[in-house]
């Protein structure tokens, strides 16, 4: 392993993060806050409870799925369009590393900042409702597993990505409405029943029922489901990478 | 000397049937300098980004310092500094972060000493706390140098290392190139100036097409690019040079209608008032004069037909 590359990588990204630390870390905060405001205090107001618990908590793990995923998508899909688009990958592309040591780079860096914003909308969210974890190790392995995969699935369509366009398009079009539809803000009994059967469809579903089963104990699908649902999507982005790198896909002619 | 760069055949296709390297077969020796010179579209950087591991070979064999570029490429891809042609660098990054970033990527651990000393040697020291966004186009330049030697590489490519760069720059650049080859590194530079390979390569090669015309020594080959031709049309055709002429590299042309001088612009003298003068008492009249200087292409097109031929 060519480890000062992997830390190379890994701290020349971070820094691009630090750079713009109040921005990566006021957004998230105003975001969590207005949905509280929107969710939590208008809207929550008139539920009593979803399944025991209050409205309020009970979207806190989705809006940190939500901010996370995206977070973690376009970091690492930036990350490596970005030397696409002004031509540094070429300095990649010579150097002596494989596809694991830019994967625990760049991916590595990408899913290191969502989990920042994870753990800061967590913050703010005890701020404005009473936050129980019952199960806080799943509910650590749940945050890492979902930072990675959507980290591994950015820098796939970062390589993919040919124009800005393009860029934003999957996160846009495909992402945040499953994301919207995955039960971030109602618990999927809440459907008539049809959309229940089709809602099984959405794999973000699992990862959210995954994640508030480790906060309330309760969930939509079995929490085993769940776990396997993110290690096959890590899985699947792994092996993806692994052939993106072995062809030289889209970044080796 | 030993080769440390040994090319074998090498074939690059591009996925649109375009065809930038046919076959190309080259050893570079260690410690030398060698200018590769081509047109544009010549096919000098496809055949840098293949041995760089930038661009996949559709077929044959490149080792450097021994290790296969495809399957041992992180031996191979490890003695090798690459200055590319464009200037591709992260323009909020400092100076010394990016040059320590090369470093570390290549998989030398931090050293910040050896960077300090790039940086000097290549005049950034006042500058490596500046973004590069900040700096002139000749400095980006020198950023992408000290970024290829920031891990001490054996092997150092240059492609066009001073196109569209000042004079002073490129003076400096000579001597950069010149201080690494007292070092030992071996240093592959394409351009197409024919004066930079003449100030500073120690072999030259010139590649069009995609191959591979002509490697070699630097001096033999700027004698025969600094040749020129004077072709003299006559009023009458001649059956034979006349003796008296003898002395000159004279040719009998167009069915004894014209007589072709071959000379050497290089020379003291080019020998033409002589030859006029002489030309005139030994009853020739002339009725028209051209000259013409063989474009490197020419020349060495003609010098791959008669190696077929």
């Amino acid at each position: 392993m060519n480890w000062a590359a992997v830390s190379a990588m890994y701290v020349s990204e971070m820094t691009r993060f630090f750079r713009t630390i109040a921005q990566s870390f006021i957004s998230p905060v105003i975001s969590t806050s207005l949905y509280f405001v929107v969710f939590g205090a208008a809207i929550g107001s008139r539920i009593d409870q979803v399944e025991g618990v209050s409205y309020g908590a009970f979207i806190v793990p989705g809006l940190i799925m939500l901010s996370v995923m995206t977070q973690a998508i376009s970091n690492a899909s930036f990350g490596i369009y970005f030397p696409k688009f002004i031509g540094t990958i070429y300095e990649l592309l010579s150097a002596p590393v494989n596809f694991l040591e830019v994967v625990l780079g760049f991916v590595g860096a990408a899913a290191t900042k969502a989990l920042f914003i994870g753990v800061v909308i967590l913050g703010t969210a005890s701020l404005f409702v009473d936050i129980q974890i019952q199960h806080p190790f799943a509910m650590v392995l749940f945050l890492l597993l979902t930072c990675l995969s959507f980290a591994l699935f950015g820098f796939i369509i970062g390589i993919w990505a040919q124009n800005f366009e393009q860029l934003q398009l999957i996160p846009l079009l495909v992402i945040t409405p499953l994301v919207f539809l995955g039960g971030s803000f109602y618990s999927i009994s809440m459907l008539p029943p049809i959309w229940q059967k089709i809602t099984l469809f959405n794999p973000v579903v699992y990862l959210i029922s995954g994640f508030r089963w480790s906060f309330f104990g309760t969930a939509d699908v079995p929490v085993g489901l769940s776990l396997l649902a993110i290690a096959g999507f890590t899985a699947l982005c792994m092996g993806a990478i692994w052939w993106i790198f072995r062809t030289g896909w889209r970044i080796r002619s | 000397m030993t080769a440390i760069v040994d090319i074998r055949d090498l074939r690059k296709v591009y996925d649109g049937g375009f065809e930038a390297l046919k076959g190309i077969t080259l050893s570079i020796r260690e410690g030398e300098i060698l200018a590769l010179l081509g047109p544009n579209g010549a096919g000098k950087t496809t055949l840098i980004s293949t041995i760089c591991g930038i661009t996949n070979p559709s077929s044959g064999e490149v080792t450097v310092g021994g290790f296969d570029v495809v399957e041992q490429y992180r031996g191979a891809r490890s003695l090798i500094g690459l200055v590319p042609q464009e200037m591709s660098l992260e323009p909020f990054t400092k100076v010394k972060d990016a040059v320590s970033y090369s470093r570390g990527l290549f998989g030398k651990p931090r050293d910040d000493a050896a960077i300090d000393k790039i940086l000097k040697q290549l005049s950034l020291w006042d500058k490596r706390n500046a973004r590069v966004v900040e700096l002139s186009g000749g400095m980006k330049r020198r950023v992408l140098i000290a970024k290829a030697l920031s891990h001490e590489p054996k092997v150092l490519f240059l492609d066009e290392p001073t196109a569209g760069v000042d004079v002073e720059l490129r003076k400096d650049m000579w001597d950069v190139v010149a201080e690494l080859k007292a070092q030992g590194v071996t240093i592959i530079l394409t351009t197409h100036y024919i004066e930079e390979a003449e100030a500073i390569a120690d072999r030259v090669g010139v590649i069009n097409g995609g191959q591979l015309l002509l490697v070699e020594e630097k001096d033999a080959l700027m004698r025969r690019l600094g040749q020129k031709t004077l072709q003299i049309e006559l009023q009458e055709p001649t059956q034979a040079i006349p003796e008296t002429l003898a002395g000159y590299d004279l040719e009998l042309v167009s069915e004894g209608q014209a007589l072709r001088y071959t000379y050497d612009t290089r020379g003291e003298s080019t020998g033409i008032t002589r030859l006029l003068g002489d030309l005139s008492a030994a009853g020739l009249q002339m009725r028209d004069l051209l000259t013409e200087q063989s474009s490197l292409e020419d020349i060495f097109v003609g010098l791959v037909k008669e190696g077929a031929a």
